[in-house]
């Protein structure tokens, strides 16, 4: 069972009375992930309010304020296993003033779950979460038609929900769109079947995330190892070893093949793969390896191993889609670093082309001017070259973030399109 | 050969990355080591990290004087076999100096100068990093910690303002005096720790196995007998089989009644259990956001 158990991340958004955190709760306890301590703790808490049930969205109680103002700030994580997954939740506020964690949330998901109350419909919310799934390339997304029990367990409600909601992600580059009605507060087709919905035939919410396949989402093609840090041992019985350290983003490499260090350009041949448990003949995304070379090369920290017949694109200006994450504002002119994998390079923003309306996911193309939370298109003009692939292609080498030389802080996520 | 990694080959992979980066990235970090399993397999991550050299990081243990003996064995033969450099930071020292006060009562306990130790401790021996074995699964506060968490130069924990940490572009970039706290098993929960516990074979202090001590119950949770426990009067001293689930200082860390006695049945155990992992923390019953308020002290 362990040999094949996977890893499948995906992300939630949305505010409280979507039933956002009611549907966690409910995934939790209905798999029986929560400890009986906190079942009786949340029990308690429930009782104090005044309230005859359970309340299922106590169990993803967060920080001290969250709790005062009943609202997620901030992504927090949440985890449970089934026999055959391990799933991580990176689950998110849903309001427009918390864009830039919905990004967060979604960076690293293979899946996203949105959410509708089913009273309500397809709603401003439901657009945006589903643009920033689609802005970040997630794969699936699996829609929760939520509250079914007020809606009567309609099936013409459920449908028009569908069908409105297809009319405007038809322009979403989303590969895999489902659709579930729910009901999280009554535990209808979350884990356990509706009865009351016998028209739906479709699986439940947690039958749809276990069986959902990620394995096409790892690029096995395209070669791209950034080197994180070159490790030299010369000691006891180890003689003048010197390899790279990093981790494979994509694609497969072989002792013996010929590789490129770019910048450079340099050609050389892996001589030996140090793997977690010692040396191995291959090795594949996202395997964290050491490789040895046959030549002696000046490789360092962000530096890129690729194949001769398979580089990565050498880029000195970008055009991206970038979210503006920080409350420092966008200084026109000003230098800051931009990180792309392990590489750190001088960059300035030579334009901005259009922001998003995030209400109405449309582009401004008047404003130039970028806040919290934005979304735009700009072009970057760089003071060396970098090595890219289009983010569709490789999240890993198509994505980067913009740091304050200053301040320190990461001010803005892009993506390279 | 199929081009998969596991679940538990995935988070290895991904801690290892975490490791390397705060390798890169800082000048001096240290491994905090309590000699708990997350330490342990933190320090067991580092080692598989920068093999076939030695694990670059000094591991930095905060003594609060209250150990079990178990533990300290534990830590000075792990420390000589993997012949890395040890630190140690003593909350007597500070309270020595008059940078703690020691509490007083009868729940008094050295948990939370342990945060006041580990700044002293970093700051005289220049680390600017620390790398720990916190986990997001462990409780509410810590699951919105990032892998590097950023410290201001008081070693405080700001987590309504903390930086976006994005796909894994981690960003430890600092002002002078401040610092990072990084979590390469974010990731993991306490079954992943163990599963992965047993698939490495890594060894543990024998506290975390069944053996026969002497104890007391108080309300739900039972604690060592030790000379560092305050004496309540309706103490009952017995002879208990148990083992514990957290390690921390002897005062605090709750054992509970076990007959597992090797990794394989810990595991089943806590498969069939129903308790959370800290719920037998003294520390962590004292209010509802105990954590989250010693996290933003400078607390692990």
């Amino acid at each position: 069972m362990t040999q094949t158990k996977d890893i499948l991340r995906f992300t939630t958004a949305g505010s409280v009375d979507d039933g956002k955190s009611t549907l966690i709760g409910r995934l939790l306890y209905d798999c029986k992930q929560i400890p009986q301590d906190q079942i009786d703790l949340v029990q308690r808490i429930s009782k104090r309010k005044g309230l005859s049930e359970i309340d299922l969205s106590l169990f993803t109680d967060g920080l001290k304020d969250e709790r005062a103002q009943g609202i997620t700030i901030d992504v927090a994580y949440r985890y449970f296993t089934t026999e055959n997954r391990k799933f991580i939740i990176a689950d998110t506020p849903g309001h427009l003033q918390y864009t830039r964690n919905m990004v967060t949330g979604a960076s690293t998901a293979n899946a996203a779950i949105i959410l509708i109350d089913a009273r309500k419909g397809v709603v401003e919310q439901t657009r945006r979460h589903s643009f920033i799934a689609s802005l970040l390339q997630i794969q699936h997304l699996i829609v929760c038609v939520n509250k079914m029990d007020l809606v009567n367990n309609s099936k013409e409600a459920f449908e028009q929900i569908v069908s409105s909601f297809q009319d405007f992600s038809a322009k979403l580059a989303i590969v895999d769109v489902q659709f579930i009605p729910v009901s999280a507060l009554n535990g209808d087709n979350i884990v356990h079947r509706s009865e009351k919905m016998d028209w739906y035939q479709g699986a439940t919410l947690l039958h749809t995330l276990e069986n959902l396949s990620v394995a096409n989402e790892i690029n096995l093609i395209d070669f791209r190892f950034p080197v994180q840090h070159p490790i030299r041992v010369d000691q006891g019985s180890v003689q003048d070893y010197r390899a790279y350290a990093g981790k494979i983003e994509s694609g497969i490499v072989r002792v013996g093949d010929e590789i490129m260090v770019l910048p450079g350009q340099q050609l050389s041949n892996i001589k030996s793969i140090m793997g977690m448990n010692g040396p191995q003949m291959e090795a594949f995304a996202p395997q964290s390896i050491s490789l040895e070379l046959t030549d002696e090369l000046d490789i360092s920290r962000g530096n890129l191993l690729v194949k001769p017949n398979n580089q990565a694109e050498e880029v000195r200006q970008l055009s991206a889609t970038i979210c503006w994450m920080s409350s420092q504002a966008y200084i026109p002119g000003r230098k800051y670093i931009l990180r792309h994998t392990t590489n750190e390079v001088k960059a300035m923003l030579k334009s901005v082309l259009y922001v998003y309306d995030m209400e109405t996911l449309v582009r401004d193309e008047e404003r130039s001017e970028l806040r919290t939370n934005d979304i735009a298109r700009v072009e970057l003009q760089l003071a060396g070259p970098i090595y890219v692939d289009a983010y569709r292609k490789n999240k890993a080498t198509g994505s980067f973030i913009l740091i304050d030389e200053q301040s320190n802080q990461t001010l803005a996520v892009g993506m390279i399109s | 050969m199929s081009y998969r990694l596991n679940y538990l080959e995935e988070l290895e992979a991904e801690a290892v990355f975490v490791l390397r980066e705060a390798f890169a990235q800082f000048e001096h970090p240290c491994i905090l080591f309590s000699g708990g399993k997350d330490s342990i397999v933190v320090t067991h991550l580092a080692a598989k990290a920068f093999a076939p050299g030695p694990i670059p990081f000094s591991l930095l243990h905060i003594d609060t004087g209250h150990n079990f003996p178990e533990t300290i064995q534990f830590r000075d033969e792990l420390t000589a076999r993997l012949n890395v450099r040890l630190v140690v930071g003593k909350v007597e020292d500070s309270i020595q100096r008059q940078t703690v006060q020691e509490e007083s009562g009868p729940n008094a306990n050295r948990n939370r100068a342990q945060s006041i130790t580990l700044l002293e401790s970093m700051e005289s021996n220049g680390f600017d990093a620390a790398i720990g074995g916190g986990r997001r699964d462990e409780e509410k506060a810590r699951a919105k910690e990032r892998f590097f968490s950023h410290r201001d130069a008081f070693g405080q924990w700001d987590p309504k303002n903390q930086g976006p940490e994005i796909w894994h572009l981690y960003n430890g970039r600092k002002n002078q005096g401040e610092q990072f706290r990084v979590f390469p098993i974010s990731n993991w929960t306490e079954l992943d720790v163990w599963e992965y516990i047993l698939k490495e074979n890594i060894a543990l202090p024998s506290l975390y196995f069944a053996h026969h001590r002497p104890c007391v119950r108080r309300k739900e949770s039972i604690l060592a007998q030790s000379p560092y426990l305050i004496s309540h009067a309706s103490d009952q001293l017995t002879d208990l089989n148990i083992r514990f689930r957290t390690i921390g200082d002897m005062t605090i860390s709750g054992a509970m009644e076990s007959s597992a006695s090797t990794v394989a049945e810990i595991i089943a155990e806590l498969k069939e259990m129903n308790q959370s992992e800290r719920g037998n923390r003294a520390d962590d019953f004292r209010s509802e956001s105990s954590m989250e308020d010693r996290k933003k002290e400078g607390y692990f």
